[in-house]
Protein backbone atom coordinates (compact mmCIF):
# COMPACT_ATOMS: atom_id res chain seq x y z
CA UNK A 1 0.00 0.00 0.00
CA UNK A 2 2.90 2.40 1.04
CA UNK A 3 4.89 1.72 -2.27
CA UNK A 4 1.21 2.18 -4.15
CA UNK A 5 1.41 5.61 -2.05
CA UNK A 6 4.78 6.41 -3.18
CA UNK A 7 4.45 5.61 -6.89
CA UNK A 8 1.46 7.53 -7.31
CA UNK A 9 3.07 10.78 -5.91
CA UNK A 10 6.14 10.05 -8.21
CA UNK A 11 3.70 9.89 -11.20
CA UNK A 12 2.53 12.92 -10.06
CA UNK A 13 5.93 14.96 -9.69
CA UNK A 14 7.12 13.55 -13.01
CA UNK A 15 3.31 14.86 -14.83
CA UNK A 16 3.83 18.28 -12.97
CA UNK A 17 7.05 18.90 -14.04
CA UNK A 18 6.91 17.17 -17.54
CA UNK A 19 3.68 18.93 -17.98
CA UNK A 20 5.01 22.77 -17.14
CA UNK A 21 7.95 22.46 -19.83
CA UNK A 22 5.03 21.30 -22.32
CA UNK A 23 3.41 24.47 -21.54
CA UNK A 24 6.22 26.73 -21.18
CA UNK A 25 6.46 27.94 -24.56
CA UNK A 26 2.88 28.47 -25.02
CA UNK A 27 2.85 30.90 -22.11
CA UNK A 28 7.12 32.44 -23.64
CA UNK A 29 4.79 33.11 -26.58
CA UNK A 30 1.93 34.84 -25.08
CA UNK A 31 4.41 36.46 -22.70
CA UNK A 32 6.88 37.88 -25.52
CA UNK A 33 3.53 39.03 -27.48
CA UNK A 34 3.01 41.11 -24.46
CA UNK A 35 6.17 42.95 -23.61
CA UNK A 36 7.27 46.36 -24.89
CA UNK A 37 10.68 45.92 -26.83
CA UNK A 38 13.16 46.53 -24.52
CA UNK A 39 11.55 43.58 -22.14
CA UNK A 40 11.86 41.57 -25.15
CA UNK A 41 15.72 42.24 -24.93
CA UNK A 42 16.31 41.74 -21.60
CA UNK A 43 18.40 38.65 -19.58
CA UNK A 44 16.52 36.29 -17.67
CA UNK A 45 13.19 34.67 -17.49
CA UNK A 46 10.77 37.26 -16.88
CA UNK A 47 7.17 35.40 -17.51
CA UNK A 48 5.03 38.58 -16.42
CA UNK A 49 5.74 41.54 -18.57
CA UNK A 50 6.00 44.51 -15.74
CA UNK A 51 4.28 47.20 -18.75
CA UNK A 52 2.16 44.67 -20.48
CA UNK A 53 1.49 46.51 -24.31
CA UNK A 54 -0.80 45.50 -27.14
CA UNK A 55 0.91 46.94 -29.16
CA UNK A 56 2.21 44.50 -31.33
CA UNK A 57 -1.20 43.04 -31.91
CA UNK A 58 -2.21 46.07 -33.32
CA UNK A 59 0.88 46.24 -35.45
CA UNK A 60 0.07 42.63 -36.47
CA UNK A 61 -3.35 43.70 -37.34
CA UNK A 62 -3.03 47.04 -38.97
CA UNK A 63 0.46 46.60 -40.59
CA UNK A 64 1.36 42.99 -40.74
CA UNK A 65 -2.00 42.18 -43.07
CA UNK A 66 -3.01 39.67 -40.48
CA UNK A 67 -7.42 40.22 -41.59
CA UNK A 68 -6.16 39.18 -44.72
CA UNK A 69 -4.34 36.44 -44.37
CA UNK A 70 -7.58 35.10 -41.87
CA UNK A 71 -9.47 35.70 -44.90
CA UNK A 72 -7.85 33.73 -47.33
CA UNK A 73 -7.00 31.15 -44.83
CA UNK A 74 -10.96 30.96 -43.68
CA UNK A 75 -11.85 31.04 -47.87
CA UNK A 76 -9.29 28.07 -48.44
CA UNK A 77 -10.83 26.13 -45.26
CA UNK A 78 -14.07 26.44 -45.80
CA UNK A 79 -14.40 24.89 -49.76
CA UNK A 80 -11.97 22.12 -48.49
CA UNK A 81 -13.86 21.21 -45.70
CA UNK A 82 -16.96 20.95 -48.15
CA UNK A 83 -15.03 19.59 -51.09
CA UNK A 84 -13.49 16.56 -48.84
CA UNK A 85 -16.79 15.64 -47.17
CA UNK A 86 -19.05 15.87 -50.58
CA UNK A 87 -16.66 13.18 -52.44
CA UNK A 88 -14.87 11.54 -49.47
CA UNK A 89 -18.86 11.05 -48.30
CA UNK A 90 -20.12 9.50 -51.98
CA UNK A 91 -16.93 7.54 -52.35
CA UNK A 92 -17.37 5.74 -49.10
CA UNK A 93 -21.22 4.87 -49.85
CA UNK A 94 -19.54 3.40 -53.30
CA UNK A 95 -17.23 1.65 -51.00
CA UNK A 96 -19.09 -0.05 -48.41
CA UNK A 97 -23.11 0.22 -49.46
CA UNK A 98 -22.84 -0.84 -53.29
CA UNK A 99 -21.81 -4.49 -54.77
CA UNK A 100 -20.08 -3.84 -57.58
CA UNK A 101 -17.51 -6.00 -59.45
CA UNK A 102 -13.83 -5.04 -58.98
CA UNK A 103 -15.03 -2.72 -55.64
CA UNK A 104 -12.45 -4.55 -53.29
CA UNK A 105 -9.17 -4.48 -56.07
CA UNK A 106 -10.29 -0.69 -56.28
CA UNK A 107 -10.43 0.20 -52.72
CA UNK A 108 -6.85 -1.29 -52.53
CA UNK A 109 -5.59 0.62 -54.96
CA UNK A 110 -6.73 3.61 -53.47
CA UNK A 111 -4.85 2.58 -50.05
CA UNK A 112 -1.89 1.78 -51.59
CA UNK A 113 -1.34 5.79 -53.10
CA UNK A 114 -1.32 6.81 -49.37
CA UNK A 115 2.31 5.12 -49.44
CA UNK A 116 3.52 7.38 -52.10
CA UNK A 117 5.35 10.60 -50.96
CA UNK A 118 3.36 13.63 -52.21
CA UNK A 119 6.82 14.64 -53.58
CA UNK A 120 6.56 12.12 -56.13
CA UNK A 121 3.46 13.38 -57.59
CA UNK A 122 4.07 17.56 -56.87
CA UNK A 123 5.96 18.25 -60.30
CA UNK A 124 3.25 16.74 -62.55
CA UNK A 125 0.69 18.35 -61.03
CA UNK A 126 2.20 21.79 -60.78
CA UNK A 127 2.59 21.65 -64.44
CA UNK A 128 -1.14 20.23 -64.78
CA UNK A 129 -2.12 23.25 -62.80
CA UNK A 130 0.08 25.39 -64.63
CA UNK A 131 -1.40 24.40 -68.29
CA UNK A 132 -4.70 25.13 -66.62
CA UNK A 133 -3.41 28.89 -65.85
CA UNK A 134 -4.09 28.47 -61.83
CA UNK A 135 -0.86 29.31 -60.83
CA UNK A 136 -1.70 31.94 -57.81
CA UNK A 137 -5.06 30.81 -57.44
CA UNK A 138 -6.64 29.17 -54.24
CA UNK A 139 -7.66 26.60 -57.03
CA UNK A 140 -4.71 24.43 -57.03
CA UNK A 141 -5.01 24.00 -53.09
CA UNK A 142 -9.16 23.58 -53.03
CA UNK A 143 -10.34 21.91 -56.59
CA UNK A 144 -8.66 18.28 -55.71
CA UNK A 145 -10.82 17.96 -52.34
CA UNK A 146 -13.38 17.68 -54.26
CA UNK A 147 -11.76 14.76 -56.03
CA UNK A 148 -11.62 12.59 -52.97
CA UNK A 149 -8.68 11.79 -49.78
CA UNK A 150 -7.46 8.04 -49.72
CA UNK A 151 -7.73 8.83 -45.85
CA UNK A 152 -10.65 10.20 -45.55
CA UNK A 153 -12.35 7.45 -47.28
CA UNK A 154 -10.68 4.74 -45.58
CA UNK A 155 -12.23 6.32 -42.42
CA UNK A 156 -15.70 7.12 -43.39
CA UNK A 157 -16.30 3.37 -45.30
CA UNK A 158 -15.00 1.74 -41.76
CA UNK A 159 -17.69 4.05 -40.31
CA UNK A 160 -20.30 3.15 -42.92
CA UNK A 161 -19.66 -0.48 -42.54
CA UNK A 162 -21.39 -0.41 -38.86
CA UNK A 163 -24.70 0.96 -40.05
CA UNK A 164 -26.95 -2.04 -40.28
CA UNK A 165 -27.58 -3.28 -43.49
CA UNK A 166 -31.36 -3.87 -43.14
CA UNK A 167 -31.91 -0.37 -42.64
CA UNK A 168 -29.98 0.03 -45.98
CA UNK A 169 -32.14 -2.72 -47.69
CA UNK A 170 -35.49 -2.24 -46.47
CA UNK A 171 -35.05 1.36 -48.09
CA UNK A 172 -34.02 -0.43 -51.38
CA UNK A 173 -37.25 -2.36 -51.38
CA UNK A 174 -39.06 0.50 -50.67
CA UNK A 175 -37.89 1.50 -53.53
CA UNK A 176 -35.43 4.31 -52.56
CA UNK A 177 -32.77 5.33 -54.79
CA UNK A 178 -29.69 4.89 -53.61
CA UNK A 179 -28.45 8.64 -53.90
CA UNK A 180 -31.20 9.32 -51.50
CA UNK A 181 -30.26 6.93 -49.20
CA UNK A 182 -26.86 8.71 -48.90
CA UNK A 183 -28.22 11.79 -48.17
CA UNK A 184 -31.50 10.73 -46.40
CA UNK A 185 -30.05 8.08 -44.22
CA UNK A 186 -26.51 7.43 -44.54
CA UNK A 187 -25.36 11.20 -44.13
CA UNK A 188 -27.42 12.27 -40.94
CA UNK A 189 -26.26 8.56 -39.23
CA UNK A 190 -22.06 9.09 -39.78
CA UNK A 191 -22.77 12.85 -38.31
CA UNK A 192 -19.48 11.74 -36.01
CA UNK A 193 -17.69 10.25 -38.83
CA UNK A 194 -18.15 13.12 -40.83
CA UNK A 195 -17.25 15.67 -37.74
CA UNK A 196 -13.69 14.15 -37.55
CA UNK A 197 -13.42 13.87 -41.22
CA UNK A 198 -14.61 17.99 -41.59
CA UNK A 199 -12.30 18.55 -38.70
CA UNK A 200 -9.07 16.91 -40.21
CA UNK A 201 -9.53 18.34 -43.68
CA UNK A 202 -9.93 21.76 -41.72
CA UNK A 203 -6.85 21.81 -39.85
CA UNK A 204 -5.25 20.28 -42.76
CA UNK A 205 -5.83 23.38 -44.89
CA UNK A 206 -5.49 25.59 -41.60
CA UNK A 207 -2.08 24.41 -41.18
CA UNK A 208 -1.14 23.66 -44.91
CA UNK A 209 2.57 25.17 -45.49
CA UNK A 210 4.11 23.76 -48.73
CA UNK A 211 1.02 23.97 -50.77
CA UNK A 212 0.51 27.55 -50.58
CA UNK A 213 4.31 27.92 -50.75
CA UNK A 214 4.42 26.39 -54.16
CA UNK A 215 1.05 27.96 -55.79
CA UNK A 216 0.48 31.41 -54.34
CA UNK A 217 2.84 34.47 -55.15
CA UNK A 218 1.15 37.50 -54.43
CA UNK A 219 0.92 38.52 -50.85
CA UNK A 220 -2.35 39.58 -51.09
CA UNK A 221 -3.24 36.32 -51.78
CA UNK A 222 -1.41 34.56 -48.97
CA UNK A 223 -2.69 32.01 -46.37
CA UNK A 224 -1.68 32.81 -42.47
CA UNK A 225 0.79 29.78 -42.54
CA UNK A 226 2.87 31.60 -45.47
CA UNK A 227 1.96 35.32 -44.40
CA UNK A 228 3.69 34.26 -41.04
CA UNK A 229 6.69 32.58 -42.59
CA UNK A 230 7.44 35.41 -45.08
CA UNK A 231 6.88 37.67 -41.83
CA UNK A 232 9.64 35.72 -40.22
CA UNK A 233 11.34 36.39 -42.97
CA UNK A 234 11.59 40.33 -43.16
CA UNK A 235 10.97 41.58 -39.83
CA UNK A 236 13.47 39.04 -38.62
CA UNK A 237 14.17 40.60 -35.18
CA UNK A 238 10.39 42.19 -34.22
CA UNK A 239 9.96 38.94 -32.20
CA UNK A 240 7.33 40.47 -30.24
CA UNK A 241 5.15 41.13 -33.21
CA UNK A 242 5.96 37.81 -34.91
CA UNK A 243 4.75 36.33 -31.51
CA UNK A 244 1.91 38.09 -31.67
CA UNK A 245 0.83 37.06 -35.36
CA UNK A 246 1.18 33.35 -33.92
CA UNK A 247 -0.82 33.77 -30.83
CA UNK A 248 -3.16 35.20 -33.22
CA UNK A 249 -2.82 31.68 -35.79
CA UNK A 250 -2.56 29.76 -32.55
CA UNK A 251 -5.11 30.44 -30.41
CA UNK A 252 -8.51 29.67 -33.00
CA UNK A 253 -6.93 26.26 -32.74
CA UNK A 254 -6.80 25.79 -29.06
CA UNK A 255 -10.49 27.03 -29.08
CA UNK A 256 -11.78 24.42 -31.53
CA UNK A 257 -9.37 22.15 -29.75
CA UNK A 258 -11.17 22.47 -26.39
CA UNK A 259 -14.70 22.84 -28.46
CA UNK A 260 -14.42 19.56 -30.12
CA UNK A 261 -12.27 17.65 -27.66
CA UNK A 262 -13.55 14.18 -28.26
CA UNK A 263 -14.22 14.10 -31.80
CA UNK A 264 -10.44 14.88 -31.83
CA UNK A 265 -9.19 12.24 -29.52
CA UNK A 266 -11.70 9.80 -31.40
CA UNK A 267 -10.33 10.17 -34.68
CA UNK A 268 -6.54 10.13 -33.62
CA UNK A 269 -7.29 6.82 -31.95
CA UNK A 270 -9.18 5.59 -35.13
CA UNK A 271 -6.76 6.43 -37.45
CA UNK A 272 -3.24 7.26 -36.06
CA UNK A 273 -3.24 10.65 -36.99
CA UNK A 274 -0.74 12.35 -36.00
CA UNK A 275 0.27 16.27 -36.51
CA UNK B 1 -24.53 -8.25 -58.10
CA UNK B 2 -25.50 -6.78 -61.72
CA UNK B 3 -24.75 -3.95 -64.45
CA UNK B 4 -26.95 -1.44 -62.76
CA UNK B 5 -25.07 -1.71 -59.58
CA UNK B 6 -21.69 -1.53 -61.56
CA UNK B 7 -23.20 1.46 -62.81
CA UNK B 8 -24.48 2.93 -59.06
CA UNK B 9 -20.83 1.95 -57.44
CA UNK B 10 -19.05 3.83 -60.54
CA UNK B 11 -21.12 6.40 -60.06
CA UNK B 12 -20.17 6.98 -56.51
CA UNK B 13 -16.68 6.98 -56.69
CA UNK B 14 -16.88 8.93 -59.95
CA UNK B 15 -15.21 12.32 -58.38
CA UNK B 16 -13.04 10.16 -56.19
CA UNK B 17 -11.70 8.20 -59.84
CA UNK B 18 -10.76 11.10 -61.42
CA UNK B 19 -8.85 12.39 -58.32
CA UNK B 20 -7.36 9.18 -58.42
CA UNK B 21 -6.18 9.36 -62.43
CA UNK B 22 -5.48 12.93 -62.50
CA UNK B 23 -3.78 13.40 -59.11
CA UNK B 24 -1.83 10.36 -59.14
CA UNK B 25 -1.66 7.88 -61.71
CA UNK B 26 -1.07 10.03 -64.53
CA UNK B 27 1.55 11.82 -62.13
CA UNK B 28 3.39 8.70 -61.46
CA UNK B 29 3.35 8.07 -64.90
CA UNK B 30 4.77 10.96 -65.87
CA UNK B 31 6.92 12.29 -62.89
CA UNK B 32 8.74 8.64 -63.39
CA UNK B 33 9.38 9.89 -67.30
CA UNK B 34 9.98 13.04 -66.20
CA UNK B 35 13.25 11.48 -64.14
CA UNK B 36 15.00 10.73 -67.22
CA UNK B 37 14.49 14.39 -68.67
CA UNK B 38 16.19 17.71 -68.83
CA UNK B 39 13.15 19.60 -68.10
CA UNK B 40 13.35 23.00 -67.60
CA UNK B 41 9.96 24.44 -66.69
CA UNK B 42 9.53 26.10 -69.44
CA UNK B 43 10.46 24.22 -72.12
CA UNK B 44 9.67 20.69 -73.27
CA UNK B 45 10.83 17.38 -71.68
CA UNK B 46 14.12 16.03 -73.29
CA UNK B 47 14.78 12.85 -72.66
CA UNK B 48 18.34 12.17 -71.46
CA UNK B 49 18.40 8.53 -70.16
CA UNK B 50 19.87 8.30 -66.48
CA UNK B 51 21.78 11.42 -66.51
CA UNK B 52 19.74 13.23 -63.81
CA UNK B 53 21.04 9.75 -61.82
CA UNK B 54 24.22 9.79 -62.58
CA UNK B 55 24.78 13.45 -61.90
CA UNK B 56 22.63 13.26 -58.78
CA UNK B 57 25.36 10.56 -57.33
CA UNK B 58 27.76 13.39 -58.51
CA UNK B 59 26.03 15.81 -56.36
CA UNK B 60 27.86 17.15 -52.87
CA UNK B 61 24.65 18.51 -52.19
CA UNK B 62 22.37 15.36 -52.51
CA UNK B 63 24.41 13.43 -50.02
CA UNK B 64 24.40 16.15 -47.20
CA UNK B 65 20.34 16.61 -47.91
CA UNK B 66 20.17 12.76 -47.85
CA UNK B 67 22.80 12.06 -44.62
CA UNK B 68 20.93 15.17 -42.65
CA UNK B 69 17.37 13.45 -43.34
CA UNK B 70 18.96 9.70 -42.19
CA UNK B 71 20.39 11.57 -39.15
CA UNK B 72 16.71 13.52 -38.18
CA UNK B 73 14.83 10.54 -38.66
CA UNK B 74 17.07 7.54 -37.08
CA UNK B 75 16.75 10.16 -33.66
CA UNK B 76 13.64 12.05 -33.99
CA UNK B 77 11.35 8.43 -34.81
CA UNK B 78 12.70 6.14 -32.08
CA UNK B 79 13.26 8.86 -29.65
CA UNK B 80 9.74 10.38 -29.95
CA UNK B 81 8.30 7.26 -29.69
CA UNK B 82 9.96 6.33 -26.53
CA UNK B 83 9.15 9.28 -24.84
CA UNK B 84 6.01 9.08 -25.95
CA UNK B 85 5.77 5.23 -24.74
CA UNK B 86 7.15 6.34 -21.27
CA UNK B 87 4.48 9.40 -20.94
CA UNK B 88 1.60 6.92 -21.76
CA UNK B 89 2.83 4.21 -19.64
CA UNK B 90 2.95 7.01 -16.42
CA UNK B 91 -0.53 8.66 -17.44
CA UNK B 92 -1.64 4.95 -17.52
CA UNK B 93 -0.84 4.63 -14.12
CA UNK B 94 -4.78 6.13 -13.24
CA UNK B 95 -3.35 9.44 -11.84
CA UNK B 96 -6.12 12.08 -11.20
CA UNK B 97 -6.11 14.43 -13.88
CA UNK B 98 -5.40 11.99 -16.73
CA UNK B 99 -7.46 14.08 -19.47
CA UNK B 100 -6.03 17.36 -18.14
CA UNK B 101 -2.38 16.11 -18.68
CA UNK B 102 -3.42 14.36 -21.39
CA UNK B 103 -4.70 17.47 -23.18
CA UNK B 104 -1.38 19.89 -22.17
CA UNK B 105 0.72 16.80 -23.68
CA UNK B 106 -1.50 17.13 -27.14
CA UNK B 107 -1.90 20.54 -27.71
CA UNK B 108 1.89 21.14 -29.35
CA UNK B 109 1.24 18.42 -31.67
CA UNK B 110 -2.36 20.27 -33.49
CA UNK B 111 -0.82 23.84 -33.77
CA UNK B 112 0.46 24.77 -36.96
CA UNK B 113 3.85 24.04 -38.12
CA UNK B 114 4.78 27.57 -39.36
CA UNK B 115 3.52 28.76 -35.88
CA UNK B 116 5.59 26.27 -34.02
CA UNK B 117 8.82 26.69 -36.11
CA UNK B 118 8.54 30.46 -35.51
CA UNK B 119 8.10 30.42 -31.75
CA UNK B 120 10.87 27.53 -31.65
CA UNK B 121 13.10 30.40 -33.23
CA UNK B 122 12.75 32.83 -30.55
CA UNK B 123 13.04 30.40 -27.76
CA UNK B 124 16.17 28.64 -28.82
CA UNK B 125 17.68 32.21 -29.52
CA UNK B 126 21.24 32.30 -28.42
CA UNK B 127 20.72 35.31 -26.55
CA UNK B 128 17.18 35.89 -25.42
CA UNK B 129 15.68 32.40 -26.03
CA UNK B 130 13.76 30.85 -23.37
CA UNK B 131 16.15 27.63 -23.30
CA UNK B 132 19.23 28.91 -23.01
CA UNK B 133 18.36 31.31 -20.49
CA UNK B 134 17.06 28.44 -18.40
CA UNK B 135 20.76 26.37 -19.09
CA UNK B 136 22.53 29.19 -18.07
CA UNK B 137 20.11 29.67 -14.98
CA UNK B 138 20.71 25.93 -14.35
CA UNK B 139 24.83 26.36 -14.05
CA UNK B 140 25.17 25.66 -17.58
CA UNK B 141 27.53 28.95 -18.83
CA UNK B 142 27.87 28.42 -22.11
CA UNK B 143 25.43 26.55 -23.95
CA UNK B 144 24.54 25.95 -27.36
CA UNK B 145 23.96 28.49 -30.35
CA UNK B 146 21.07 25.75 -31.22
CA UNK B 147 20.01 26.96 -34.79
CA UNK B 148 23.39 29.08 -35.63
CA UNK B 149 25.53 26.23 -34.86
CA UNK B 150 26.17 23.64 -37.80
CA UNK B 151 26.63 21.40 -35.06
CA UNK B 152 23.65 21.74 -32.79
CA UNK B 153 21.10 22.70 -35.62
CA UNK B 154 19.93 18.78 -36.50
CA UNK B 155 19.61 17.98 -32.47
CA UNK B 156 17.50 21.39 -31.67
CA UNK B 157 14.99 20.19 -34.32
CA UNK B 158 14.74 17.02 -32.77
CA UNK B 159 14.51 18.30 -29.34
CA UNK B 160 11.47 20.75 -30.92
CA UNK B 161 9.87 17.15 -32.07
CA UNK B 162 9.86 15.85 -29.15
CA UNK B 163 7.49 18.79 -27.92
CA UNK B 164 5.20 17.55 -31.15
CA UNK B 165 5.10 13.44 -29.80
CA UNK B 166 1.65 14.16 -28.11
CA UNK B 167 0.00 12.99 -31.09
CA UNK B 168 1.20 9.85 -30.76
CA UNK B 169 0.99 9.78 -27.05
CA UNK B 170 -2.78 9.87 -27.99
CA UNK B 171 -2.77 6.42 -30.17
CA UNK B 172 -0.42 4.47 -27.06
CA UNK B 173 -2.51 5.94 -24.35
CA UNK B 174 -5.58 4.34 -26.36
CA UNK B 175 -4.07 1.12 -26.82
CA UNK B 176 -2.58 0.66 -23.18
CA UNK B 177 -6.19 1.43 -22.15
CA UNK B 178 -7.12 -1.48 -24.03
CA UNK B 179 -5.26 -3.87 -22.49
CA UNK B 180 -7.29 -6.10 -20.21
CA UNK B 181 -6.69 -5.97 -16.51
CA UNK B 182 -7.08 -9.47 -16.22
CA UNK B 183 -3.69 -9.76 -17.79
CA UNK B 184 -2.31 -7.64 -15.05
CA UNK B 185 -3.86 -9.36 -12.48
CA UNK B 186 -3.31 -12.32 -13.48
CA UNK B 187 0.61 -11.53 -13.70
CA UNK B 188 0.70 -10.30 -10.31
CA UNK B 189 -0.24 -13.26 -8.62
CA UNK B 190 2.55 -15.00 -10.65
CA UNK B 191 4.64 -12.64 -9.03
CA UNK B 192 5.89 -10.40 -12.14
CA UNK B 193 7.50 -7.12 -11.59
CA UNK B 194 6.72 -3.95 -12.99
CA UNK B 195 9.58 -4.19 -15.33
CA UNK B 196 7.79 -7.48 -16.23
CA UNK B 197 4.58 -6.53 -17.16
CA UNK B 198 5.87 -3.93 -19.49
CA UNK B 199 8.29 -6.31 -20.99
CA UNK B 200 5.87 -9.09 -21.64
CA UNK B 201 2.26 -8.01 -21.56
CA UNK B 202 2.16 -3.88 -22.19
CA UNK B 203 4.85 -4.39 -25.43
CA UNK B 204 3.81 -7.18 -27.24
CA UNK B 205 -0.01 -6.34 -26.64
CA UNK B 206 0.97 -2.34 -27.45
CA UNK B 207 3.13 -3.87 -30.90
CA UNK B 208 0.96 -3.27 -33.24
CA UNK B 209 0.38 0.14 -32.27
CA UNK B 210 4.04 0.24 -32.11
CA UNK B 211 4.60 -0.93 -35.58
CA UNK B 212 2.30 1.24 -37.29
CA UNK B 213 3.75 4.91 -35.94
CA UNK B 214 6.91 3.64 -36.76
CA UNK B 215 6.33 3.28 -40.24
CA UNK B 216 4.12 6.67 -40.48
CA UNK B 217 7.07 8.26 -38.12
CA UNK B 218 9.27 7.28 -40.73
CA UNK B 219 7.32 8.28 -43.80
CA UNK B 220 6.99 11.62 -42.29
CA UNK B 221 10.28 11.89 -41.18
CA UNK B 222 11.86 11.54 -44.58
CA UNK B 223 9.29 14.34 -45.76
CA UNK B 224 10.94 16.79 -43.40
CA UNK B 225 10.64 20.41 -45.05
CA UNK B 226 8.33 23.27 -43.54
CA UNK B 227 10.27 23.31 -39.94
CA UNK B 228 13.67 23.76 -41.64
CA UNK B 229 12.36 26.24 -44.40
CA UNK B 230 10.83 28.27 -41.63
CA UNK B 231 13.50 28.34 -38.94
CA UNK B 232 16.99 27.64 -41.01
CA UNK B 233 16.27 28.53 -44.68
CA UNK B 234 18.67 25.09 -45.07
CA UNK B 235 21.52 26.33 -42.92
CA UNK B 236 23.94 27.32 -41.28
CA UNK B 237 26.78 25.66 -43.95
CA UNK B 238 23.28 23.54 -45.23
CA UNK B 239 23.50 21.29 -41.56
CA UNK B 240 19.38 22.03 -42.13
CA UNK B 241 19.33 21.45 -45.86
CA UNK B 242 17.23 18.42 -45.76
CA UNK B 243 16.09 15.81 -48.33
CA UNK B 244 12.39 17.24 -49.23
CA UNK B 245 13.81 20.45 -49.26
CA UNK B 246 16.60 20.23 -51.85
CA UNK B 247 14.24 18.84 -53.84
CA UNK B 248 11.92 21.60 -53.33
CA UNK B 249 14.72 23.63 -53.87
CA UNK B 250 15.44 21.91 -57.60
CA UNK B 251 12.00 22.14 -58.85
CA UNK B 252 10.81 25.68 -57.66
CA UNK B 253 13.94 27.87 -56.79
CA UNK B 254 16.36 26.03 -60.30
CA UNK B 255 12.91 25.07 -62.17
CA UNK B 256 15.12 21.59 -62.78
CA UNK B 257 11.89 19.79 -63.18
CA UNK B 258 13.41 16.47 -64.62
CA UNK B 259 16.17 16.30 -61.60
CA UNK B 260 13.99 17.27 -58.99
CA UNK B 261 11.96 13.92 -59.80
CA UNK B 262 14.54 12.03 -60.30
CA UNK B 263 15.07 13.01 -56.33
CA UNK B 264 11.47 12.35 -56.01
CA UNK B 265 11.83 8.84 -57.07
CA UNK B 266 15.14 8.11 -54.70
CA UNK B 267 12.94 9.15 -51.59
CA UNK B 268 10.33 6.76 -52.55
CA UNK B 269 12.78 4.36 -53.02
CA UNK B 270 14.40 5.20 -49.53
CA UNK B 271 11.33 5.14 -48.21
CA UNK B 272 10.22 1.44 -49.47
CA UNK B 273 13.52 0.33 -48.93
CA UNK B 274 12.99 1.43 -45.03
CA UNK B 275 9.84 0.10 -44.78
CA UNK B 276 10.69 -3.23 -46.14
CA UNK B 277 13.35 -3.44 -43.74
CA UNK B 278 10.83 -2.39 -40.51
CA UNK B 279 8.93 -5.48 -41.78
CA UNK B 280 11.53 -7.82 -41.84
CA UNK B 281 13.42 -7.30 -38.39
CA UNK B 282 10.55 -6.19 -36.31
CA UNK B 283 7.47 -7.95 -37.82
CA UNK B 284 7.80 -11.07 -36.12
CA UNK B 285 8.27 -9.41 -32.90
CA UNK B 286 4.21 -8.17 -33.32
CA UNK B 287 1.86 -10.04 -31.64
CA UNK B 288 -1.68 -9.47 -33.29
CA UNK B 289 -4.44 -10.54 -30.54
CA UNK B 290 -6.44 -13.57 -31.31
CA UNK B 291 -3.69 -15.05 -34.06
Amino acid sequence: MKQAVQKSVLAHVLLVVLSAVFILPFLWLVSTSLKPDAEIFREGIHLLPDRPTLSHYLKGIESYNFPHFLKNTAVICFLSVLGTLLSCSLAAYGFAMVNWRGREISFYVLLATMMLPPQVTMVPVFMIFRELGWINTILPLVAPCFFGNAFYIFLLRQFYLSIPRDLIDAARIDGCHDFRIWANIVLPLSKPALATVGLFAFLYAWNDFLGPLIYLMDEDKYTLSLGLAMLRGQYFSDWGSLMAVSALMVIPIIILFFFTQKTFIQGIKTTGLTG
Amino acid sequence: MNRSSLATGLMFISPCLVGLLVFMVYPVVASFYFSFCDYMIFDSPRFIGLDNYGELVNDPLFWTSLYNTLYYTLIAVPGGMLFAFLLALILNMKVRGMAFYRTIFFLPSIIPIVASSVLWVWILNPQYGLVNMLLIRLGIPNPPGWLSDPAWSKPALILMSLWGAGGTLVIYLAALQDIPVQLYEAAELDGAHAWHKIRHITIPTASPVLFFTLIMGLITSLQYFTQAYVMTSGGPGNSTRFFAFYLFDNAFQYFRMGYASAMAWILFLVIVVSTFLVFRFTGKYVHYAGR
